[in-house]
């Protein structure tokens, strides 16, 4: 069964999975260097961009270990100034933060949380790669202060499933091949789960005018509504 | 983005206090509300908007949206778009308003977009949100590049040498329709402004959209009881069936008694430099019998000043239609 925030069972991660997501800037680098093998894709071209394009040798072939993390942005000492501190609660976990106040809710979450699963499309509220939602409410994260959120219960695809136990939505998602590049996918699995939970009738045409605020480059859009509809006539 | 000083004030005093220290409340203002942020953060990203200060509004209690002491409906500043597009008394008393809104924008955008937010979103001129063109709303006197330029999604009504932007909101034009009042809240007390008088034609002053003073917070939109046996209709003409701004819209309040139009109101969205509320329509439609040939002179009338720029003449004659179109809809929701 898919576990979801709001079930019984649900027990949140108690850290950032730190093997997904060996750069981010919140999580302590591991003790030990991973194997050569191991290296994520996150790494490897983050490796490419550092050293430039003309570099000898690509990381994966030096077995060059994940790069050290970057100074966090929670040190108070390099960002004291002009800095806001905001307790975020996302997925069930709190984080104590302190944030350049231009931060968007929706990099806070990506470079900051170490969640990079909303993506950043538009930056500018057009295109709704960045759903997420704030109090159960779909909303474009882009759009919104991180600081701005200090008692709302943010949910991201993260915090939807996981690939162990996948939403059902997700899963529909899977069965029905709603994506193709996967870039827009979850923005549109957000704004899709949100709908579940919305007053919209019950033909393709009605799901089509709940779901025009997610734009799909690759034109998914037949198979997005096709499993956006199982989920819905099955529950 | 500039960087800024974020408060997060708990009394509409505090966010009044902070607000009334920025020079101006028009285009340059130092001091900002957030709100939903969907305007104000957009144009900071463009570096359109610069203030030096960011007071978040949303922990005031200001989003009730409750029967007014008139018999009306009092919608709060803070009340969510997708909130007030789906209750019950708007549904039922004020569909108009309603329409106006789920045709705006996106579900996203809805649930975080605020009422006060949407009387004053900002021009979707692409000379105005893109600092390497002159413009006049940004800096009087420095030019409009739209006249010369690329002006489509431009304005026909009210628009003036120096500035043809159009208001992009459908909100406005339905609460222009039904005669909505603006509550504001300064250090001086409360003022109520009707919503005709609340927006400026840009004249030689593009900067000045609106009659907000530094330290102006709007506390809530009313509306005046509904009118009985009245219907409406908001219709909204756009390059795309979603997701885009009018090239034309009408919205429409008439009742119809005795084979006479007895109450018509006529606002209209995508063509002028405020929500347009045309009395020429008006004029040509009390009294008379609610039949084609007389919502075809009313369009004619309410088009008769228009002013079109090089791109955009056909909205002339669309917005013409758009009226007759949504003035018969009218009639057959009756």
């Amino acid at each position: 069964m898919a576990k979801h925030p709001t079930d019984k069972e649900f027990e949140a991660p108690s850290r950032v999975d730190a093997e997904s997501y060996p750069d981010s800037a919140s999580v302590a680098p591991p003790a030990e260097a991973p194997s050569a093998n191991r290296v994520s894709r996150r790494a490897f071209l983050s490796h490419l961009g550092a050293a430039g394009l003309t570099a000898a040798a690509p990381p994966v072939l030096a077995a060059t270990p994940a790069p050290a993390a970057p100074a966090p942005s929670t040190t108070a000492d390099a960002l004291g100034e002009g800095t806001v501190s905001i307790n975020l609660k996302v997925n069930g976990q709190s984080h104590a933060l302190r944030l350049d106040p231009r931060t968007t809710l929706l990099d806070c979450l990506r470079e900051n949380l170490a969640l990079p699963g909303t993506k950043k499309g538009c930056d500018h509220g057009q295109c709704g790669a960045c759903t997420v939602h704030v109090n159960g409410r779909r909303v474009n994260s882009c759009l919104s202060f991180a600081v701005m959120h200090p008692n709302d219960e943010i949910t991201t695809i993260e915090g939807i499933g996981q690939p162990d136990h996948l939403h059902p939505m997700q899963a529909a998602f899977i069965e029905h091949d709603g994506y193709q590049c996967g870039y827009c996918t979850s923005g549109q699995i957000m704004s899709a789960i949100a709908v579940l939970r919305e007053n919209v009738g019950p033909t393709d045409a009605d799901v089509k005018q709940a779901m025009y605020g997610n734009i799909c480059r690759c034109g998914a859009y037949s198979n997005i509504v096709a499993a956006v509809q199982q989920v819905r006539q099955s529950s | 983005m500039d960087s800024f000083i974020f408060t997060q004030p708990t009394t509409i005093g505090q966010a009044i206090e902070s607000a009334a220290k920025s020079p101006t409340a028009q285009q340059g203002a130092r001091v900002r509300f957030v709100a939903g942020g969907t305007t104000l953060i957009d144009l900071m990203k463009l570096n359109v908007e610069r203030p030096q200060e960011i007071v978040d509004i949303n922990a005031l209690p200001l989003n009730r949206i409750e029967p007014s002491s008139t018999g009306g409906l009092a919608i709060g500043a803070l009340a969510r778009n997708s909130d007030v597009a789906r209750h019950p008394t708007v549904l039922r008393d004020y569909p108009v308003l309603s329409q106006a809104l789920l045709s705006g924008a996106s579900p996203q955008l809805r649930n975080m977009a605020t009422t006060a937010g949407n009387l004053l979103q900002r021009t979707r001129c692409v000379y105005f949100r893109d600092t390497a063109h002159a413009c006049n709303k940004r800096e009087p006197g420095s030019g409009c590049s739209a006249i010369d330029g690329h002006n489509r999604m431009l304005a026909i009504l009210g628009t003036s040498k120096d500035c043809i932007a159009t208001n992009p909101s459908d909100q406005n034009v339905a609460l222009t329709a039904l005669e909505a009042t603006i509550q504001i809240q300064s250090s001086k007390g409360k003022r109520s402004v009707p919503i005709h008088d609340f927006y400026l034609e840009p004249g030689s002053t593009p900067n000045r959209e609106n009659l907000l003073e530094p330290g102006d917070l709007i506390t809530s939109v009313t509306l005046p009881p509904p009118v009985a046996g009245a219907h409406s209709t908001y219709l909204k003409l756009r390059d795309r069936a979603a997701y885009e701004f009018a090239l034309a819209s009408a919205a429409i309040v008439m009742k119809v008694s005795g084979g006479k139009i007895q109450h018509i109101r006529v606002a209209l969205g995508g063509v002028g430099t405020k929500p347009w509320r045309s009395f020429e329509a008006e004029q040509a439609l009390v009294g008379r019998a609610p039949d084609r040939a007389v919502f075809v002179k009313a369009a004619e009338a309410a088009l008769s000043d228009a002013r079109p720029a090089s791109e955009n003449a056909f909205k002339v004659e669309l917005c013409r239609r758009s009226i007759v179109r949504a003035l018969t809809m009218s009639t057959m929701s009756a």
